[in-house]
């Protein structure tokens, strides 16, 4: 089986400041891949690389085969929860539709098999009655499941999503998550989810990459949320704790972080 | 002044033949000023709009100085400042400080040339605040060369323009060379505006390629009917303007410019009762 996506050697600096080194891994297709690390770890910059709209300092990163270069028809992204602009003359069924076929020139205009692809990807979001909404009038949950609906439409061989359950209820996390997963699964599509939080997601997750201090760690949930994995990681003592399922991480203290205990 | 310079009907059968081909260009100036209009909302271009408009009346004003076509004078200028905007301001802030350092100059550098042009002076003021019976059949023509340059590369990159402009981050992610096409559509907004300078006058294009586009936006938030409405706006003032500006000896702008502020205002108005009534219900 090919790999969806290839980081061979990967280093990202900006000046002095090396964001991470030597990153080496494969993304399989269907596999469900989570990236956590602490803020300012390089996460989304890691996401960027990937849509070539960050270039390397050295390096490789491959998609399909070929060098990543400014985004694919093949990726679907859902970016990290922000405002929109409220003046958008556009609703819902639009902004979905635009995840199919924005990339295309010509008017939008709706034929019958976009018009059920749209309600099909609004469906699985559980958010058929919101297509004729104004994006404007959405809260930041509803915007956040109007993203995942536009990023799953294409049927995208990789998905990369940028703390997609940040502005979400734990409801609409299990449902955003499994429907990310399902995706994976179903269609084989290869997932990059970013998060601070592995636990919503503990089901889904085959690999970790653990990005601190411009190193990382990748492996399975249990192979890299160990004590002495993330100590050697952050060269500081760290205390990984399992509690009903839960995994808690204490002591990951950081120079971006000031609180004494982060939830991983 | 008496009334009757603002309004005055007596010999309108025969002076609508005069203005024929003002009516068609106007009818043109509104139709691609109403659709540029609703990207110029929410790309946040409304003050580049105004700077463009003022290096379009100087490369027209020069133009004219020197015995060369206005029109393509007027292009010139707007393609230069619609270039320098899209090159230089990437981002909103700073696009904002390029054109209020441009727009003085444009205006200056345009009134020098008025200045030094022996012609006329009704011609002169023309370019700044619009004129109705300067359309001719060479400009007529040249204007439907524009308007059609626009509406056809307009066409053509809507749906992807439309998905840079909902969220430039999952565009540029599917593909959509985004900052190709913020220079494309500043590009058509410059033909757009060259265009409307030769009706309606430097000083008061926005009221063609904003304030309609405006209105619309007041009343639906709907893909199709904000364009619609955003041209059937335009119309209205262009067409309404230049059919009262027949009636009295002033320029055309300020008819215009009032219809179409009224339309905003009667927007504004209809949007606000609809918000309430929506409330109760």
């Amino acid at each position: 089986m090919t790999a969806v996506l290839s980081v061979d050697g990967a280093t990202l600096s900006f000046d002095d400041k090396v964001i991470w080194e030597n990153l080496n891994f494969q993304v399989q297709p269907g596999e469900f891949v989570a990236l956590i690390g602490a803020n300012g770890s390089g996460k989304s910059m890691l996401l960027k690389s990937i849509l070539g709209q960050q270039q390397l300092t050295s390096g490789d990163i491959t998609f399909m085969g070929k060098k990543a270069s400014s985004g694919s028809t093949d990726i679907g992204y859902i970016p990290q929860h922000r405002a929109l602009d409220s003046h958008l003359p556009l609703r819902v069924f639009d902004a979905v539709r635009l995840g199919l076929d924005g990339h295309r020139f010509g008017l939008p205009l709706t034929s019958s098999k976009t018009k059920g692809a749209v309600m099909e990807a609004l469906a699985k979001v559980d958010a058929t009655e919101m297509a004729n909404i104004p994006l404007g009038e959405l809260s930041g949950g509803e915007m956040q499941r109007v993203r995942v609906a536009q990023a799953l439409i294409g049927k995208p061989k990789l998905i990369l999503a940028d703390e997609p359950l940040s502005a979400l209820d734990l409801n609409h996390q299990q449902v955003v998550s499994g429907l990310i997963a399902d995706q994976a699964k179903k269609q084989g599509s290869a997932v990059i989810f970013v998060t601070h939080d592995l636990n919503p997601i503990s089901d889904y997750v085959d690999r970790v990459i653990y990005l601190a201090h411009g190193k990382y760690e990748i492996g399975t949930t249990d192979e890299v949320m160990q004590s002495d994995v993330l100590s050697k990681l952050y060269g500081t003592e760290i205390d990984v704790v399992r509690n009903q399922g839960r995994i808690v991480v204490l002591g990951a203290h950081d120079h971006n972080h000031h609180e004494d205990e982060q939830w991983v | 002044m008496e009334f009757s310079d603002v309004f005055n009907f007596s010999d309108y059968d025969r002076l609508i033949p005069l203005v024929t081909n003002s009516l068609w260009a106007g009818a043109l100036i509104a139709l691609i000023g109403g659709l540029v209009g609703v990207f110029v909302m929410n790309r946040e271009l409304s003050f580049a709009v105004h700077g463009i408009s003022e290096l379009s009346f100087a490369g027209a004003a020069i133009f004219l100085l020197i015995g060369f076509d206005v029109v393509l004078g007027s292009v010139v200028g707007s393609i230069t400042a619609a270039l320098i905007i899209a090159l230089l301001g990437d981002k909103s802030k700073d696009r904002n400080s390029i054109v209020a350092v441009l727009m003085p100059f444009g205006l200056g550098l345009g009134i020098l040339a008025l200045a030094l042009y022996p012609g006329r002076a009704a011609n002169k003021f023309g370019l700044l605040t619009g004129q109705i019976v300067a359309v001719d059949d060479p400009k007529l023509a040249s204007l439907a060369v524009i308007s059609a340059i626009v509406l056809v590369v307009l066409f053509l990159i809507w749906r992807p323009l439309l998905f840079a402009t909902l969220d430039v981050e999952v565009a540029a992610a599917r593909g959509v060379k985004t900052k190709l096409l913020g220079i494309v559509f500043v590009l058509l907004l410059g033909l757009a505006v060259a265009g409307a300078v030769q009706v309606v006058g430097a000083l008061l294009v926005l009221a063609l390629l904003v304030t309609p586009a405006a209105a619309a936006l007041r009343l639906s938030k709907s893909q199709l009917w904000v364009p619609v409405l955003s041209v059937l706006f335009a119309m209205v003032s262009m067409l309404g303007g230049i059919l009262l500006a027949l009636g009295g000896g002033l320029p055309i702008s300020p008819y215009v410019t009032t219809i179409s502020f009224l339309i905003y205002l009667i927007a504004r108005g209809a949007s606000w009762v609809i918000d309430k009534t929506a409330v109760k219900a």
